[in-house]
């Protein structure tokens, strides 16, 4: 377990870390990579600043603010994971040796999404931090419950590594537009998983979609953590324990470990089978 | 007559060769020809390019919903919405384009080409544009029938004016940057990347410019989709003007010198490359 973490996790890791950063000197790598992060939470202030009337007391204000900011994460992790198959098999040309060498290809993908897992850390502290100094965020360190926070972020980083190695490998089977298949899915957790909204306020046919995804509760328990008793303002989850929630995520995730172990499977052998490991798409 | 002897006739025909205004003409519709048709012929490029930033779209109408806002700002949404169409276009398939062409071996080809380069990006901001008006075009008239929106247009002239110096400044922006983007090598993937979110905070897509503050807004306003959106927001809806930041008048005069600017400033750059290309040999280089 150890000789496999040694060989694979620790050095994809790595090439991660350097394939994201090592383009520019450090100031500006860590400028450009909190820069996207923090300004897309600032989009968000700014909208709700903009509309006269509404003070930062609401709880829709703290929830729409942490929501996003924690959504730096499905960026990082999922997107991280599924894009290393296509940036090894397209853009590095890498992805045959990687498959012929001795390691474990899904731990490869989630040592891939490490380095942005770290960046995407440094945006998501760096960015709550100006939410509480400068944006009135209402987040106390002190009162932040540390136990369901660390919990929640194990189980939601297992589901949404497992995501990303289910969408890395199918887009190796897609031979068109392979690259807007990450892009897709993160736009429609983004809309489906309450991240900006309450998901009351979806067309009740796609409620059901929103239960389904593990970003949901995830980012329901993150708020719970952080905020206390007034995060549970809105009805949507206002009938459900921390508990419940934990069994759920906990539950979703080990599903989508499952779902990924088969579709890694039925993926890896289709790519051998039709020669996909070194194709190029849309050629 | 044999194969042999129709191809010592071709060769030996002199060659018909433009020159002047007809070459870089001919070049613009060249160059924007496959933008357009290669565009369309890739159906899913048009579902996916549409749909993405419609779903971000519905995403921040939702959060309007969600905190009561007046429903002009949904169609202040809307409208950021589609024009986010325009930046992407500007800065993937613009400003990466000449960075794309030398990672894929045609930038030399284009270096030693008898048109200039100029008129080459002239026609891939020519067809970008009408591709791309496709989508913007789709994003509204889906966010109007979604979120029935009601457009008040207080004057189709001045709009139209505001449209078009908006594009002709946003795609001299998008010549420029393609000159110094091929300039930073492999940055210019991260710099394009990196630039969307902050590009659309400063902006203002979403929310009305002038919550920044005066100072702020003023400084974004180099960027030309910052006073184009505001001024189209302030002719398209009845409260538009109340939460305009400067009047349309001044806004059409700034995006006039802005696009004055950045043709100017595109076509020095563009002889700046041109001229590295030629001395130095490396700035074609793939590897590099």
């Amino acid at each position: 377990m150890f000789k496999t973490l040694k060989a694979t996790l620790w050095p994809a890791a790595w090439l991660g870390w350097q394939i994201e950063s090592n383009w520019t000197d450090p100031f500006m790598f860590i400028a450009f990579s909190v820069a996207k992060p923090v300004t897309g939470v600032l989009i968000l202030v700014f909208m709700y600043w903009a509309v006269a009337g509404v003070g930062t007391d609401a709880p829709i204000y703290a929830y729409l603010f942490l929501g996003n900011t924690f959504y730096i994460y499905v960026g990082a992790v999922m997107a991280g994971a599924s894009y290393s198959i296509l940036d090894d098999r397209e853009r590095y040309r890498t992805l045959k040796y990687i498959y012929i060498s001795p390691i474990s290809l899904p731990l490869y993908q989630v040592g891939r999404a490490v380095a942005r897992f770290i960046t995407g850390t440094l945006a998501v502290v760096i960015t709550l931090g100006i939410g509480a100094v400068f944006f009135q965020l209402p987040i106390t360190v002190l009162r932040v419950d540390w136990g369901l926070f660390a919990l929640t972020m194990a189980l939601g980083l297992v589901a949404l590594s497992a995501l990303g190695v289910t969408i890395g490998m199918w887009t190796l089977s897609i031979r068109s537009e392979p690259w807007f298949v990450g892009e897709g899915f993160a736009a429609a957790f983004y809309l489906f998983s309450g991240a900006i909204y309450p998901i009351d306020l979806l067309p009740a046919w796609l409620q059901p979609v929103a239960y389904a995804l593990p970003i949901t509760y995830w980012l329901e328990l993150i708020r719970r953590a952080l905020l206390g008793a007034s995060a549970a303002a809105f009805p949507t989850f206002s009938a459900w324990s921390n508990g419940d929630l934990l069994l759920t995520l906990g539950g979703i995730s080990l599903a989508l470990i499952g779902v990924a172990a088969v579709t890694f499977q039925y993926f890896d052998h289709l790519a051998r089978e039709r020669g996909l490991i070194d194709v190029t798409s849309n050629f | 007559m044999t194969t042999s002897t129709i191809e010592i006739t071709t060769l030996n025909q002199p060659a018909r060769l433009d020159r002047g205004w007809r070459l870089f003409v001919r070049s613009i519709l060249a160059r924007a020809y496959p933008r357009v048709i290669g565009q369309t012929r890739e159906k899913l490029w048009i579902f996916f390019e549409t749909f993405l930033p419609f779903m971000a779209t519905v995403g921040y109408v939702f959060v309007y919903r969600a905190i009561q806002a007046p429903e002009d700002y949904v169609g202040f949404v809307v409208i950021g919405g589609a024009m986010t169409a325009f930046w992407l276009n500007v800065i993937w398939m613009m400003a990466s384009q000449l960075y794309w062409e030398k990672s894929s071996g045609n930038l030399p080809l284009y270096i030693i080409a008898p048109n200039s380069l100029m008129s080459i990006l002239l026609g891939m901001a020519f067809g970008g544009l009408l591709a791309t008006l496709l989508r913007a075009g789709a994003i509204i008239i889906l966010g109007t029938l979604l979120f029935d929106i009601r457009f008040q247009v207080s004057g189709f002239v001045e709009l139209i004016a505001v449209f078009t110096l908006t594009m002709a400044a946003l795609y001299g922006l998008g010549m420029m940057l393609a000159s110094i983007f091929l300039l930073f090598g492999r940055e210019a993937w991260q710099i394009a990347e990196a630039l969307r979110e902050p590009v659309y905070f400063v902006s203002g897509f979403y929310f009305p410019v002038r919550a920044l503050g005066f100072p702020v807004a003023l400084a974004a306003s180099v960027l030309p989709m910052t006073l184009g959106l505001d001024a189209m927001r302030q002719l398209s809806f009845g409260n538009g003007a109340t939460l305009g930041f400067l009047t349309v008048g001044i806004e059409i005069a700034i995006l006039a010198g802005l696009t004055v600017i950045f043709g100017v400033g595109a076509k020095v750059a563009l002889e700046v490359v041109e001229r590295k290309a030629i001395e130095e040999g490396t700035l074609t280089d793939r590897n590099r």
